[in-house]
């Protein structure tokens, strides 16, 4: 076949900085296309946490000595960078969390404590699991009516359904930038327009759109972005909340615990400013470190190119899918969404298409995708899940599409 | 109607004609489709196996002095292993399957092969099926 392509990465340099690439999986070359559950990490980022506790392991912000100093400066140099890539105003407003369900979590938390019954907040009828169910506890807790944004039968949100939901009680919105199980890119600007316009305040799960898309928290006038490292080439446990200053510092603590202190006395303690007022304890101090570098590793080839390319294996793939017949894809069209293709063949269970596709090598993620409200819409158990990263190529595509003929001939 | 050892048996030698696991799962998926299917009106709650990642459920019939187990899942490798199950379990006596040990599946490698959350089905699925042994012979 002709190559066609007009993206300028280099695919097999990319490729040879991802040591796991050259693994196989039962026998057969591994293709890896459940990147929207964890990306895989470059040989850069691996290094750094090699490094971390090769050279430069102690405790951050508390020691005069030496090695706490060098481990306290990459840390916060770490935060800086990653202030830079959402283009924060303050490295203050991005606070090191476990990912971004903590993040969430966090923000929830918080507002148990400032909401009450008369107030409403609004989620969408298309989240993960983890950006609904901290919510529910906010709910329980303060007695505030937890409305939801319908979709359509395309995978996209309902919005004149949200105009009628908006109204003068609405406190906060929650949503995601990029759908985890179908890949719809929601528009972002527009419902963060809307939000503020009744003056309630937003936050934007952004755990799959980040591997894609560069968001710009102040041109968006984002008021809290969450993300996880994993997902992004880094490692797994770490991830950031960006927040607003002024939100946060009307945010109670999340967690109590060493640094996030001013002074503890018996009587009353206070607390520390940002960051450190919700960041609790020794955290995750290699993640975050290695975090800075994946960002470092993604800018360097390009968020612009990383997604024009990822949207040529998207558009060859889904095509491919088609072709083979008895296919359902959900979820909206190409140009509508990030590098994930979420199907059925029809007539089958997605986890024997996905057990059989492991057979031969090949990883994709299979089920409700823990957005069981998304499966519920479709009146299905669950989807096959393939989502694609900049490391990807069309051979591995082909790869795929024979094992899913394969799969489906031995099932049918 | 053979023991359950000695079905095990014939289970593990029916599994070492194999090459590779695709043909095992072949194999599985022919028994998963031969499963008899229970009737729609017992796919209950109460019948749900909790546990697994695909639906299982499984009804328990005690005909003299016998268990008769029927069972269907919406996932048809699921149904496979349930039909090795059900082909070891079922038409036997509620002490003999209270007393079943389970290592053949280890020696056909099936527990190997699965993924963690689906041999945790599987264990549920043992669980439950020794359950109903207990509940009978207390008959």
């Amino acid at each position: 076949m002709q190559d066609t392509s007009k993206h300028t990465l280099d695919i097999n340099a990319i490729r040879a900085d991802f040591p796991i690439l050259q693994r196989k999986i039962n026998g057969k070359p591994l293709v890896y296309f459940d990147n929207a559950a964890t990306s895989q990490t470059p040989q850069q980022v691996i290094d750094a946490i090699v490094n971390y506790y090769t050279n430069d392991n102690a405790n951050i912000h508390r020691g005069v000595h030496t090695l706490s100093q060098i481990a306290t400066d990459a840390y916060e140099q770490a935060r800086e960078k990653i202030r830079a890539h959402f283009n924060a105003q303050h490295a203050h407003e991005i606070i090191f969390t476990a990912g971004t369900t903590h993040g969430i979590n966090l923000v929830a938390s918080g507002y148990s404590q400032l909401l009450n019954d008369r107030d409403e907040v609004i989620v969408s009828a298309m989240e993960h699991h983890s950006n609904i169910v901290p919510w529910q506890m906010m709910c329980e807790k303060t007695g505030a009516q937890l409305k939801v944004i319908p979709m359509t039968e395309q995978g996209e949100l309902d919005l004149d359904t949200f105009d009628s939901l908006l109204n003068d009680r609405t406190k906060l919105v929650f949503i995601n930038h990029v759908s985890n199980a179908l890949g719809t890119v929601n528009p972002i600007q527009e419902i963060i327009d809307k939000t503020h316009a009744v003056g309630a305040k937003i936050l934007i799960d952004g755990a799959q759109a980040a591997p894609h898309i560069k968001a710009d928290v102040q041109a968006l006038d984002i008021d809290f972005y969450t993300v996880s490292a994993h997902k992004m080439c880094g490692p797994t446990g770490v991830g950031v909340l960006y927040g607003k200053e002024e939100l946060l510092e009307a945010l109670p603590p999340y967690q109590g615990g060493g640094e996030m202190i001013a002074e503890v006395n018996f009587d009353k303690t206070t607390y520390a400013g940002l960051p450190h007022k919700f960041e609790a304890g020794t955290p995750n101090i290699s993640g975050g470190i290695a975090f800075g570098v994946a960002l470092d590793y993604m800018n360097a080839i390009g968020f612009e190119e990383i997604a024009d390319y990822e949207m040529e294996l998207l558009i060859y793939a889904t095509g491919q899918l088609k072709d083979i017949g008895d296919i359902r894809i959900y979820g909206t069209s190409v140009e509508r969404k990030t590098a994930v293709v979420s199907f059925n063949v029809n007539g089958t269970h997605s986890y024997d298409i996905g057990t059989l596709l492991d057979k031969m090598g090949i990883a994709v993620r299979t089920g409700h995708h823990c957005a069981q409200p998304i499966m519920k819409f479709y009146k299905i158990p669950g989807t096959v899940r393939a989502s694609f990263s900049f490391y990807n190529t069309k051979e591995e595509i082909d790869l795929f599409i024979d094992g899913v003929k394969k799969a489906k001939s031995m099932l049918l | 109607m053979s023991d359950i050892k000695e079905i095990q048996e014939e289970i593990v030698d029916e599994f070492s004609m194999f090459d590779d696991w695709m043909q095992r799962y072949e194999y599985m998926i022919e028994l998963g489709k031969s499963l008899p299917m229970i009737d729609e009106s017992y796919k209950t709650k109460d019948n749900l196996i909790k546990g697994c990642q695909s639906q299982v459920w499984v009804k328990a019939d005690y005909k003299d002095g016998k268990i008769i187990f029927t069972s269907d899942s919406d996932a048809i490798i699921t149904k496979g292993i349930i039909a090795i199950l059900i082909r070891v379990f079922s038409n036997q006596t509620p002490e003999a399957i209270m007393k079943a040990e389970t290592s053949f599946l280890d020696e056909i490698g099936l527990k190997d092969h699965l993924s963690p959350t689906r041999a945790n089905g599987l264990v549920s699925m043992i669980k439950q099926l020794k359950m109903y042994a207990i509940a009978y012979s207390n008959r």
